[in-house]
Order: structure tokens, then sequence, then C-alpha cells
């Protein structure tokens, strides 16, 4: 009917005013506002309280949220096989082999390696003297972690990584020996079948993350013994 | 608050004063008052509307600074004026500064005369509405003068649509307002009123029931000519961001251009005001609640229906607003000065009256609305596009060869 549309039309806003189902689309970052209720959650989550009890120990932090003074951190869910960019590395797994420095195809890895005298009956281990990452061309294709036959370099899940100079985006060993030890899951089954999550678990230890157990002493002994 | 009191007060604090200035000075701190409200209420509406927009499309909205974002046009402000104020150098300078503020003191002057309580000193002028009209009138010469001093193409195109357009929707919101005239004039007569009919706190004491049921008509007619001359969407025409860049004020900077910010988010608040006191009863409520009070709540339901619309109706065409202004609302708006005048002469002509005849008028009017819009729009209307026939291609009757 003639002039009907806008009427439809003005129901539709209506609707989008009103309607708890055509709430929000935004997710906001890095923090975002919260009401009491919301914030007696995140405290709950946060230090074991009860609602009842936040609400009657904060009663001024109530009050604020009221008037929407209070703000708390938030972000997106990320999955753990989320390829960011802290790179990191154990160097008790590592042999020093530059694996990763051949399968990178941008040639951005930098490795040097001298003679350590450790381990000399095992045909002596290799020291890792140089380590270079430039992330300011890596493109985050994760090919080094999928080349690391022994699990050592993995990638990490954070994005918020920029710099002023481009100089600051070279990753050096310390760097990568100091970094969060918190490896995502990205082409490490064996850590997804633990349902590990780079956000809320812990730190691992090198010899947590490999892609089998270590044999023990007796095992070796059977196995290799033998030879 | 009245002015009376105000004298009284100035006068037993300093006895001796000539009485002219005690006047003035009474005067000047009324409209201190008023002025600032005003001005508070505009910088309000400039967050309502952006908060509720962004609400109507599934977005949060300015929500960072104070509470819920309540400060956000304190900061624009602060930002407006700390910017550096450009003055075009083939600008005609005097004009150019004069023009925001032209557009700025006529919306001002509106607040002057609507009637917020029942002895309203200045809602009893005898020509109120006659003042609103002049007043409103305004804004096409400074929406000129901004565009002609500030020689820019584009600003000059939009003033040009606009000053038609805003010359196109006085008349028929002028013929909509000389209906309510009319029944206020019946009404106050055998009522044995010694208020004048043009005065806003005449038309309130006329609303027994209100007008936007006694004349539905003329109300529509009101509101949509309105809307047009503050010029907002779907009337936007002046300032089309999507053809234009800014229509009018393409060239103001700094305050100036808070300034045409500010009365564009004033205007709906005045012409809320203004439809409340003509349309909606005014002070008139519920008997609990002080008259101040209620007028302020019709205000604040008007400019949410004006944000409702701004959020859903596209833009017209130029075209289309000239049509819909000289092809509709004005044969609707003889319509309705017509009809009403012969309601009122069959139905009023007793000496005295009573609300079982309005409410009559009121059914017949609703009714002559409805019918008289339906036809219209049949007579003038947009005619429906003819079926699309399509073309055949040439390449249908080809005839390839296959081999």
């Amino acid at each position: 009917m003639f002039g009907f549309g806008l009427f439809k039309g003005l129901l539709i806003t209506l609707k989008n005013l009103i309607l708890p189902s055509r709430l929000f689309t935004t997710h906001q970052y890095p923090d975002r506002k919260v009401g009491p209720i919301e914030l007696a959650k995140f405290h709950q989550d946060w230090q074991n309280t009860s609602f009842l009890q936040f609400l009657f120990n904060n009663p001024i932090k109530i009050i604020q949220s009221l008037l929407g003074l209070i703000s708390i951190k938030d972000r997106y869910p990320q999955h753990s096989r989320f390829r960011g960019q802290e790179f990191g590395w154990y160097e008790n797994r590592c042999t020093g082999c530059a694996s990763c420095a051949k399968y990178c195809p941008l040639g951005i890895i930098k490795i040097e390696t001298s003679r350590s005298g450790i381990d000399l009956d095992e045909g002596q281990k290799y020291k890792v003297d140089v380590f270079d990452i430039d992330m300011g061309r890596c493109m985050f294709c994760g090919l080094c972690v999928e080349a690391c036959p022994y699990d050592a370099l993995f990638m990490g899940s954070g994005f918020e990584e920029s710099k002023y100079f481009r100089q600051e985006l070279n990753i050096d060993i310390d760097n990568l020996k100091n970094n969060d030890t918190k490896p995502s899951n990205w082409f490490r089954p064996q850590l997804e079948g633990k349902n590990y999550d780079p956000r809320g678990s812990g730190p691992l230890e090198w010899n947590q993350v490999g892609r089998h157990e270590k044999p023990s002493d007796t095992e070796q002994a059977s196995k290799w013994g033998k030879r | 608050m009245n002015f009376n009191n105000i004298q009284n007060l100035i006068n037993t604090l300093i006895p001796s004063l000539p009485s002219w200035i005690v006047f003035m000075s009474a005067a000047i701190f009324i409209s201190f008052f008023v002025i600032n409200a005003v001005v508070m209420t505009g910088a309000l509406t400039v967050w309502l509307e952006r908060r509720l927009l962004a609400r109507i499309q599934s977005r949060l909205g300015p929500n960072r600074w104070g509470p819920f974002g309540l400060f956000t046009p304190i900061a624009d402000i602060i930002k407006m004026i700390g910017k550096e104020d450009i003055v075009p150098s083939t600008a005609d300078k005097k004009i150019f500064n004069l023009a925001p503020i032209v557009l700025l003191v006529p919306v001002l002057l509106v607040f002057a005369v609507i009637p917020m309580s029942s002895n309203s000193f200045l809602g009893q002028l005898n020509i109120g509405i006659l003042f609103i009209v002049g007043v409103t009138g305004f804004n096409t010469l400074a929406v000129f003068m901004a565009a002609w001093s500030s020689r820019n193409k584009y600003a000059l195109f939009g003033a040009m649509r606009g000053v038609a357009m805003l010359l196109s929707y006085e008349v028929p919101m002028a013929l909509s307002i000389v209906s309510v005239v009319l029944t206020t004039n019946f009404i106050l007569n055998i009522e044995g009123s010694s208020l004048s009919a043009l005065s806003l706190v005449g038309i309130v004491e006329a609303q027994r029931i209100p007008f936007f049921i006694l004349q539905p008509l003329g109300c529509l007619i009101f509101v949509t000519a309105a809307s047009a001359e503050m010029s907002r969407a779907p009337f936007d025409m002046i300032e089309s961001e999507s053809e234009l860049g800014a229509g009018y004020h393409t060239e103001y900077s700094g305050i100036k251009f808070a300034i045409f910010q500010l009365t564009e988010f004033l205007a709906p608040v005045a012409t809320a005001a203004i439809i409340s006191v003509m349309f909606a009863g005014g002070i008139r409520g519920l008997s609990i609640i002080p008259g101040s009070i209620s007028l302020i709540a019709k205000i604040f339901i008007i400019v949410l229906i004006f944000i409702w619309i701004r959020a859903t109706w596209p833009r017209l065409r130029v075209d289309q607003i000239m049509n819909f202004a000289w092809k509709f609302l004005l044969p609707l708006s003889l319509i309705n000065i017509f009809s009403q005048a012969v309601l009122l002469q069959i139905f009023l002509s007793s000496s005295s009256i009573s609300n079982t005849e309005l409410w009559i008028i009121a059914g017949i009017n609703w009714i002559i609305a409805a019918v008289s819009i339906f036809i219209l729009a049949k007579v003038f209307g947009h005619k429906g596009r003819a079926k699309n026939i399509p073309i055949p291609s040439p390449l249908a009757n080809m005839e390839f060869k296959s081999e």
C-alpha cells in the first residue's frame, strides 16, 4: 500500500532499539565499561568472592560502576593455535641444526654456531652464538616452527608488538630466551592433546613440550645398548 | 520564578532605582538563565542523539568520557574552541562572521515566548505565534549569508537548494498554523476569554483536548514542514554530506562551526517546544504533575520521535522535496483549513461548548485526514514504475552454427 513502507521502516528501527536480541555487535577492546553485575562476575572469577559479598564489601565500586566509571580489561577470545608474534626458544632442546633458517621462505633467520665441547661421547653438541629473527619482514607462516625437529622454536600468541623503529623489531638470542615460555598450539599437537591454552595456562618447561616423552634410563639402555 | 517577582526582589534589594533599570536587569537575569539552560539542552541533545542513533544501529556510541559518555559534548566544544578559526581570503568577512549568530539567535528567541508556566510573562505576547513564524524565517537568510559569503561552490549549491526548500515549506507550515489559530479563536470566543488567539497562552488555554487529536492533518503537516524548516533528515538537503561536502558550512571551522553544530542540534528542541505548545497541550496535562514538567516531558518525547525518524528514513531528492511541498502538502493544508472551518461553524455555533462536540469534530477530522491523504497520494503521487519489458538481446536471434 502507498506510504506503508515508511511505517515498516520505523517499526524495524524501533525493534532495533527495544529488542534485547539486537544488542550491540561491537566488541570493546582493550577494556570495556561494566555495570555492577558484570563487575561482580568479573571479581567472582578473580577473587573467589560471591556476588553479595562483593556488593557489601565494595559499595563505592558499585556506585561507580552504576555511573559508568569502571572499566575492566577485556579481549576477544583467541584460539590456542593463533600464530602470534612473541617467538620463543628452548635452548636446551636446540641442537643448532638451523633447519628453521633453511626453511624460512624470506631468509630472515640468522644462526651462527660454534663447537661447545659438551657431550663429546654423543658427538659434541653445538653452541648457538647468534639467533636473530627480523620480525619486520616475518609473515607468520610458521614454517620455521614446522621445520624444527626437536620442537625447540615456537610461536607465541601476542599481537600488540608494534614498535616505533624498525630496528627494534629484530629479535636477538637474549630476547628469544627471555620471552614467556607459553607456546602457541600451532604445529604442536602434543600440547593441544593436553588442552594447553597459552592465554590461560602457565608457562611450560623445556621437557614438557616434546613430541615424545623422554625415555627412561632402562629403556634407553635396553634400546641403545644392543647397538 | 516569575518576572514580576524578580522585579520586586530587585526593588527590595536596591530601592530608589529607576523603573527601566529594574525592568532591564530583571530581563537580563531571566534571559541569562533561559539561554544557558537552552544551550546546555542543546549539548545534551547532541549526546542523546548520538547515543540513540548508535543504539538503533546496534552500535555503542560515545561512551568513553564521563558516565555513559555524558561529557562528550563538553570535550567536543573544548576541541572546537581550540581549533584555528580560518576565514577564506576571498570571503566577505563581515557577513561570514555574522552568519552563525544570525542562525543561532532566532532559535534562542523561540524559547522566549514558550509558556513554561501558567502565568508566563512573554508567553502572553498577543502575537506570539506570528513572532515565532517571523523569527524562524531568519534561518533562510542565515544559510544564504553563510554560503554566499564563503565563496564556495558546494556551499552555494547547498544554500540554493536550501533556500528553495525552506521558502516552499514555509507556506504549508503557516497554513497549518492558521487552522490552529482558527480553532483557538472559535473556542476562546465562546468561552468569553480575553486572551488573544495568536498568543501561545491562548492556544494552550483553548486545548480542551490536544490539537493533535482534534486536527491530526494540521499536526502532520506542521511536523513535516517543521522538520524541513530545520533541515533534518529526511529533508537534510542543505548539507547533504554525500553530495556537497558539508553544505553551507563547508568553509567554517572552530567556534563558528561549533555554533552551526549547536544550532543544528538545538533546532529540534525548539521545534519540539513549538509543537508541544501548539498541538500537545503545552503545560496542560495531569493535574498532579506541575505544568512545566509535563511540558518538558512532551518536548523530550517529540525530540525522541525526531531522532527516531532521522535514524530511519533516507534523504529525499531535490525534485521529490519540491513536489512534496507544492503538490502534496499545500493542497492538504488547504483542505485542512477548509474542513476545520466548516466543522467548527457547524458544531460550535452554540453559546457553550461541550467536550462531546469536540470529540465528534476530532473523529470527522481523522476520517478526512485518512481519505484526503489517500486521494492526494493517488492523484499526485508516484505513479509506480511501468513494468520493465526486457529488451531482447541481439544475440537472442542469432544462429550459431555448430560444426
